[in-house]
């Protein structure tokens, strides 16, 4: 007997996702992309009054950003950086007798200055320092981007390029837990006339390493990082939208001051828009023509 | 080893004031210790004495005092009693 059909298995026979032969990797489909753009849409009417500032970098940042962000120290095995080919004419045959022949020809490649996006608002710390101390009433952003983490599987939720829409909150330690208690109360009703099944849960980031296991534990103790599981691909649901905050982490690695001089907080309410769409697509079906009506309403309404 | 760990303490800790101007019992974490600190002092304990912590002891309780540290580091290297 063939096994059940896969979560992806379906949405790449529903042509939702497009298999371009690496894990991770897919083509989306006018329907799925639909389906985030709506999702965003509704992200955005929720946060519509608090006037964050909306901005959008392209899915890299510097190779120095990621050096000063400590990503390296925490998570060296998801960052992606780019490389290229920096030789000449001589350089150029060799490369191409290599790839002709079917041998490794990526040793010879040069470190460029750019980097992957790990999370959508890495880019915005070392702007956020170079802006000088922040308003007494704090600041608050609204970015996107797709984000690279180097973690080939099958798992459709685990994708190695994904769009994660953010808010982010600088300011002082009250105003960061503030924001964040005021998002997962919103994201709770949001889900919830989604028609979403969900739990709010504690949870840390995958640090790295034996360093890591005490990062994670570390973060989990101090209640630093809740997330929104919701059922999708596996037994065990998924995690769609995190609450983190980072206390002095970014502010005090960046230079981002606080009026007094004090190193800012920071924290973030992020959205995994490919996630929640599968979420959407696993519980209501592959045809959103045939969602419920609620559900319809609410992002084609 | 106290001497020791307060050394180390000093390096890696990242805290605004001498260990010396420590007590043993002192909340190494209310001081200022971030989480990255504590892993690095973690990783250089382990290098100077040359022991591992196992994985149930990778928390923050462990590494809370100069004498939190010293009864870990002691249960984890019994020779160095005898040193």
């Amino acid at each position: 007997m063939d096994a059940a059909p896969t979560l992806l298995d379906q949405m790449i026979a529903a042509g939702h996702l497009v298999p371009t032969g690496v894990d991770g990797i897919y083509g989306r489909s006018g329907v799925f992309e639909d389906v985030i753009a709506r999702f965003e849409a509704l992200v955005t009417e929720v946060g519509r009054d608090d006037g964050a500032e909306v901005l959008r970098f392209p899915p890299a940042v510097t190779r120095s950003q990621l050096e000063t962000s400590g990503y390296m120290k925490s998570f060296p095995q998801l960052a992606g950086t780019v490389h290229a080919f920096c030789g000449g004419d001589h350089d150029h045959a060799f490369l191409l007798e290599k790839i002709d022949r079917g041998e490794d020809w990526t040793k010879d490649q040069v470190a460029t200055d750019v980097a992957l996006t790990p999370a959508a608002c890495y880019p915005l710390y070392p702007m956020l320092a170079a802006q000088g101390p922040l308003p007494a009433g704090g600041r608050l952003f609204d970015v996107q981007s797709y984000c690279f983490r180097h973690e080939p599987s099958t798992d459709p939720c685990r994708m190695q390029l994904f769009r994660m829409r953010e808010y982010v909150r600088a300011g002082t330690p009250e105003q960061v837990q503030d924001f964040r208690a005021m998002w997962i109360e919103r994201a709770k009703s949001l889900i919830a006339k989604l028609e979403l099944p969900f739990d709010v849960v504690p949870a840390n980031d995958p640090f790295f390493g034996r360093a890591g296991k005490m990062m994670k534990l570390s973060q989990r103790e101090q209640g630093l990082k809740l997330e929104m599981v919701i059922p999708v691909a596996n037994t065990q649901p998924t995690a769609c939208l995190s609450f983190n905050y980072h206390q002095d982490h970014f502010g005090s690695t960046w230079g981002v001051r606080l009026a007094d001089g004090a190193p800012a907080h920071t924290g973030c309410v992020g959205f995994g828009l490919e996630r929640l769409a599968l979420a959407l697509f696993k519980r209501h079906g592959l045809d959103p023509q045939g969602w419920p009506s609620g559900v319809r309403g609410l992002l084609w309404g | 080893m106290m001497d020791k760990i307060r050394e180390l303490i000093d390096q890696h800790a990242g805290l605004p004031q001498g260990a010396a101007e420590i007590g043993d019992d002192t909340d190494l974490y209310r001081l200022g210790m971030k989480s990255f600190a504590s892993v690095q002092l973690m990783l250089a304990l382990e290098e100077a004495f040359n022991i591992e912590f196992p994985e149930e002891m990778l928390n923050r309780a462990t590494f809370r005092s100069a004498s939190a540290i010293a009864r870990a580091v002691e249960s984890l290297s019994p020779g160095s009693l005898a040193a």
